[in-house]
């Protein structure tokens, strides 16, 4: 359960420009929760998971996981149990190192990067397997560099390395902005069946309305730091994309973009 | 042939201060200036431990340790006090001059007929006889062979993949739960390590310590680490750790043989700083890599 209680963000506070995006904003996510949030540019999506996953400071409120609160905890410690997607598929893997050392990098992750031996030959075989189920042809590529593959591979890779170790939320920023149609399609497949098989709550920001219709059980719409639609279960099931789209349209029209 | 001796034996001490430099240059993607002062604080460790009568062995050790803080300073000044990288080197390098002259006490310690590593009992067994011209060349080759085998191991772990991981995609690091700071801190510690280490040896092989040894240090180690990765690129089959102890031999060569032709060219020994200063501009100028298309075509 993730929980965002009363959370103010304020930029360029003091001065004339100052914007306040957050006034007082809430949102819950219960466990095992996939939601699609879309929104105009500057509704406060992204702005919204780098709160929660500490990239920047709130300036009021709190955030909680599981009753507990994280609101004090810094950027690398709440990503123990954070795997995130960015938008730029160079965010989510090392150019200078092969598919298998950055592998067992995400492999490790939340224990303790000790002395021993990185590379763990034992481990080649079953990061073989993931690497086939992308049917990207990676498979037979640990030994090249992740700086070498295109952006549809690398981020293909980054959504893998990301839900490789045991996590409690999977963030997703506009993950498939960057790609090809063809490529950004088979990324969010596969992020639908990661998320199905490991049963890992999921905040996706996308800009594809018929992504956030067809994936997840819930549909977050921001704008101007609030939620103006969130609809889950039955109701988000129903939903069409001329639904979201209409209700987008309006938003905007409403305030003169 | 005593000349290339001497390049050989230089060139492999300053390939392990190459080693440090090569892990914040290359890989942490740091551009440290720590060096110049870490480099002879090594070798202040090594005249004030040879001169009170010390075990030879554990100079090696003491400089380690004492250039290992040295890099965790500056990475405590950069990573906790956020200041500039460039800048946090500066403060620690000009540190570090009182430091060494508070550690010998005076600005140049002599080290003759004293027990060194190359001069005691053990190394006159093992390299006895024939040997005997080539002991100090096969001690430095086996030292900074043990120190590349090491660092090859450590970059193998997971501690080092997180060490290079941080200087090729900081926030990739963050993801992992990492504190980058953290390995940022530790990468710095070990660089300067090797640069005390490679100071502690030169102090011993040239029997001296001088409070400005150090001075141009940083850019001995970073020609040498791009002579290593630029020109012997084509070298795949090397590590790119036997790579940079390799440039810093072809740079030691380099600076000898320029300094046999200075005199031809009436230059004196005044002017070798400006002679590093020129060739090193030369290596990096051959080191660029050739632009396929010419940017305004």
């Amino acid at each position: 359960m993730l929980e965002l209680r009363n959370i103010k963000k304020y930029y360029n506070q003091g001065t004339v420009n100052e914007l306040c995006l957050f006034d007082n904003f809430n949102l819950s996510i219960p466990d095992h929760q996939f939601v699609s949030v879309v929104g105009s540019n500057g509704s406060g999506k992204t702005s919204m998971l780098n709160l929660v996953c500490g990239s920047i400071a709130a300036d009021g409120g709190q955030i909680l996981v599981n009753g507990k609160d994280i609101t004090g905890k810094k950027e690398f410690e709440r990503h123990q149990s954070i795997g995130r997607v960015f938008q730029d598929p160079a965010k989510g893997t090392c150019p200078s190192m092969t598919i298998l050392e950055n592998m067992s990098i995400a492999d490790h992750k939340g224990n303790c990067y000790g002395l021993r031996r990185g590379k763990n030959k034992g481990k080649a075989g079953q990061y073989q397997e993931l690497l086939r189920s992308l049917n990207l042809g990676l498979e037979d590529k640990l030994e090249v560099k992740a700086g070498s593959l295109s952006g549809g591979q690398r981020q293909a890779l980054a959504l893998l390395m990301a839900t490789m170790s045991p996590i409690e939320f999977l963030i997703l920023d506009e993950h498939t902005a960057a790609l090809d149609p063809k490529t950004a399609e088979l990324v969010m497949e596969l992020t639908g069946r990661i998320v199905k098989e490991k049963q890992v709550t999921t905040i996706m920001v996308t800009h594809n309305l018929r992504y956030a219709v067809e994936y997840g059980n819930r549909l977050l719409m921001m704008h101007q730091g609030a939620a103006v639609m969130d609809c889950a279960g039955e109701e988000k099931a129903r939903l069409q994309a001329e639904d979201i789209f209409q209700a987008f349209h309006e938003i905007s029209m409403g305030y003169g973009n | 042939m005593a000349l290339i001796l001497s390049v050989l034996e230089q060139g492999l001490i300053y390939g392990v201060m190459a080693l440090g430099v090569y892990i914040t240059y290359k890989i942490l993607d740091f551009p440290d200036l720590t060096v110049d002062g870490s480099f002879p604080m090594g070798a202040a460790i090594a005249a004030v431990m040879i001169s009170s009568g010390a075990h030879p062995l554990l100079t090696l050790f003491a400089s380690f340790g004492a250039g290992a803080l040295a890099g965790t300073a500056t990475g405590l000044i950069h990573v906790k006090c956020r200041v500039r990288d460039l800048l946090s080197g500066i403060i620690m390098m000009t540190a570090l001059y009182t430091v060494n002259l508070r550690i010998t006490g005076k600005a140049n310690v002599p080290l003759y007929h004293k027990v060194t590593i190359f001069e005691n009992q053990m190394a006159g067994r093992l390299f006895g006889g024939a040997l005997a011209p080539y002991g100090t060349l096969l001690l430095i080759a086996t030292i900074a062979f043990g120190v590349k085998y090491l660092l090859d191991w450590y970059l193998g772990t997971h501690s080092g993949y997180l060490l290079r991981a941080v200087g090729d995609n900081n926030v990739f690091v963050t993801s992992m739960g990492v504190d980058k700071g953290m390995v940022k801190i530790v990468g710095l510690a070990i660089s300067n390590g090797l640069v005390s280490l490679g100071g502690c040896l030169f102090a011993q092989q040239q029997r001296f310590f001088d409070s400005s040894m150090g001075t141009g240090t940083v850019v001995i180690g970073l020609a040498s680490v791009i002579i290593g990765t630029s020109l012997l690129k084509k070298a795949t089959l090397l590590r790119v750790t036997t790579s940079v102890m390799a440039g810093s031999v072809l740079y030691k060569a380099c600076v000898a043989l320029a300094l046999r032709y200075m005199k031809v060219v009436n230059l004196q020994s005044k002017d070798l700083k400006l002679v590093t200063s020129v060739l090193f501009l030369f290596i990096l100028l051959a080191a660029q890599e050739r632009k396929k298309v010419k940017a305004n075509a």
